[in-house]
């Protein structure tokens, strides 16, 4: 690994360059909301003044950019009963990430696990992250962040460079050698060892600033034990099924397929919409037999998904802990105060 | 040096190679032709579906139990379990049953119309592991379909068998699939025992619940005949519970029963999750599961 340290200025003048060649996608204030506190939202940016690196978590993950909520998987062309069928993987040029948080960056690495290193890769994913540049940075933690307890506070890889705020300089962390290539057109410097520390300091201090905190000792097992639990009707009676929690979750890739046919009986396309596993018909089958028909039993599954299923495929859950969900939820369901009632504890 | 990313191309040889690793797979239809269609009930419909490209039905096999996703293009696409016999390359027959979009549609097509395939996927019954042994190939309803292919695979490589039985129920006799091929089964020394839940006048069969003629076949046996014997179970999940309760009463190993489950998968590739038993993908580890596997997944059945 390699580390070098810029002057704070020299920032603009990288995204400058980068973004004279290719498209950026940086965090945005997008508004405010009603306590008037910024709403921040992935972008396109060509211009640096519009970028906000001390962001707070956006409310929706970037994986508009990887994993659309639409996308076609195919078109067809038919001509007198006979049809051709075109596969595009829609991309067209790369993108640079100018500014993501660790939690999103492990969202890709999880991504990665079951997208792209397992049987059957899919290439829609691919083609899109196999495009992708990232610069990483450090976050300021909020109260509703429990990443540190999911291990995804940090990250190792999944990034091509990651920058961290030392005052007036920024250290950086370099990956690839793309990166490295990238920082030969800014003044960079080598650490010294006051440098170190100063980053070590950097990163203590933001660490002290995580508060909530999810106990995942035992939890496949723990899970498995409360199955039949009665805390699941409880959270099950509060959600409405809308299905939010899993469109601003940044590792929720569940998704269903529907053909349409072209208006002009010309053409078709296959499409593919992310889906949600707390939706009603999301494993109904033909003949109308819903496998899970209560809103509790699919609430519950989603949390045997992140917290289980993908824990014994992967040795590790698929929930990086930004706290999205409970942020979102309109019946103010939260991780954290899900998994401390099925760990028995109270429930408020 | 200019600062500009180089575009990644995935569809490039070098990242495409086996089918299971293979990028340029994941979306690619063999192209087939619906070469014969046989109403076999009001409501079921057999297909013979064959690959066009002779190089790709050449290449095309599959394992009794395994599924296939067909797709209509503009209709839909759907998961269907093989029910044909797995010696035949490049050439399936799926039974389907009238139920929603795309088996309404393929009704109403006929011979000859172009569909697409992908596939196959998923496990298939371990029917060399069964070689020795005795058979019980039990089905409920439409789980016959799935079923056929294993009988189909029994019949070709019958001297591998000892005693087959097929315990197949339905609701009526009006629902019975593949009859006309009871005969040739019976001939080639496969015991067959139908039930129906409701008689109409012409049946002369025995009347009740499949577990009737499963409890029949198994009392007052042989020790040795419960150590030797696995089972095949097609049907609708709460068929599953009665008949591998029973047959563990009888002393057979959970490992040696046999389930298929349905579910609908979207993908058939571990990847949409709409197949997700607890959180197993029915479409990698299944749809073939011993019933031990099944007992510690949740809810699926």
């Amino acid at each position: 690994m390699i580390f070098r340290l810029f002057a704070k200025k020299e920032l603009k003048s990288l995204f400058e360059i980068l973004a004279a060649y290719n498209k950026v996608v940086g965090p945005v204030e997008a508004g405010k909301d009603k306590d008037n506190n910024p709403i921040y939202v992935f972008s396109e940016v060509s211009d640096f003044n519009r970028i906000n690196l001390e962001y707070t978590t956006t409310k929706l993950p970037a994986k508009r950019y990887f994993l659309p909520f639409q996308e076609n998987l195919s078109t067809f062309r038919i001509e007198n009963g006979n049809w051709q069928k075109t596969i595009d993987y829609n991309v067209s040029q790369p993108l640079i990430f100018f500014g993501l948080h660790p939690c999103d960056i492990n969202a890709l690495n999880k991504l990665d696990k079951v997208l792209l290193h397992s049987v059957y890769p899919m290439p829609y994913y691919a083609a899109k992250r196999k495009n992708m540049f990232i610069i990483g940075t450090d976050c300021i933690p909020q109260p509703f962040c429990f990443c540190r307890s999911m291990g995804s506070d940090t990250a190792l890889h999944g990034f091509d460079m990651f920058i961290t705020d030392l005052g007036t300089k920024y250290f950086v962390e370099i990956l690839t050698d793309t990166a490295y290539n990238f920082l030969k057109n800014i003044k960079t410097q080598e650490p010294k060892e006051k440098d170190h520390l100063l980053y070590m300091k950097a990163v203590s201090g933001r660490n002290s600033k995580f508060t909530a905190r999810v106990d995942t000792t035992d939890l496949t097992k723990i899970l498995d034990m409360e199955f039949q639990s009665d805390v699941w009707k409880h959270w099950g009676e509060k959600c409405l099924g809308c299905g939010t929690c899993s469109n601003v979750c940044p590792t929720c890739y569940c998704y269903g397929v529907e053909e349409t046919v072209d208006i002009d009986l010309k053409g078709a396309k296959k499409t593919k919409m992310l889906h949600s596993c707390n939706l009603i018909d999301f494993a109904e089958v033909a003949g109308g037999h819903n496998f899970r028909p209560e809103r509790h039993s699919r609430l519950k599954y989603r949390y045997y998904h992140k917290h289980r299923g993908f824990v014994e495929a992967f040795e590790e859950s698929l929930c990086v802990g930004c706290g999205r969900c409970g942020e979102s939820c309109l019946a103010e369901i939260t991780v954290p105060e899900v998994i401390a009632s099925v760990r028995g504890g109270k429930i408020k | 040096m200019k600062p500009e990313l180089k575009f990644v191309d995935i569809t490039q040889p070098s990242l495409t190679q086996r089918r299971k690793q293979d990028l340029s797979s994941f979306e690619y239809t063999y192209r087939a032709e619906l070469t014969s269609v046989y109403q076999l009930t009001d409501m079921e419909t057999l297909y013979r579906i064959q690959i066009i490209n002779p190089e790709e039905r050449r290449r095309f096999m599959f394992i009794p139990g395994q599924f296939l996703m067909l797709e209509v293009p503009g209709i839909g696409e759907a998961p269907f379990s093989i029910s044909s016999s797995p010696s035949i390359h490049g050439e399936v027959e799926l039974c389907i049953r009238k139920s929603g979009n795309l088996t309404n549609y393929l009704s109403k097509i006929g011979r000859g119309a172009h569909v697409g395939i992908r596939g196959p996927f998923g496990t298939g019954f371990p029917l060399e592991e069964m070689h020795g042994q005795n058979l019980l190939l039990v089905a409920g309803g439409l789980g016959l379909a799935p079923l056929r292919s294993p009988i189909a695979y029994v019949q070709e490589n019958r001297s591998h068998f000892r005693e087959v039985n097929i315990i197949y129920g339905t609701k009526s006799p009006a629902n019975l699939l593949f009859t006309y091929q009871y005969d040739v089964w019976s001939k080639d020394d496969i015991n067959l025992n139908i039930i129906v839940e409701k008689a109409d006048p012409s049946w002369k069969g025995p009347v009740g619940m499949l577990t009737d003629s499963l409890l029949k076949i198994l009392s007052g046996r042989e020790n040795e005949f419960y150590h030797n014997t696995y089972a095949i179970v097609c049907g609708p999940p709460v068929m599953f519970k009665f008949v591998c309760n029973m047959l563990n009463k009888f002393h057979i190993p959970m490992q040696k029963m046999y389930v298929s489950l349905e579910r609908r998968m979207h993908c058939g590739m571990g990847k949409c999750c709409r197949c997700n038993v607890g959180s197993t993908y029915t479409c990698l580890k299944g749809p073939v599961f011993d019933y031990w596997t099944v007992m510690n997944l949740k809810e699926a059945i």
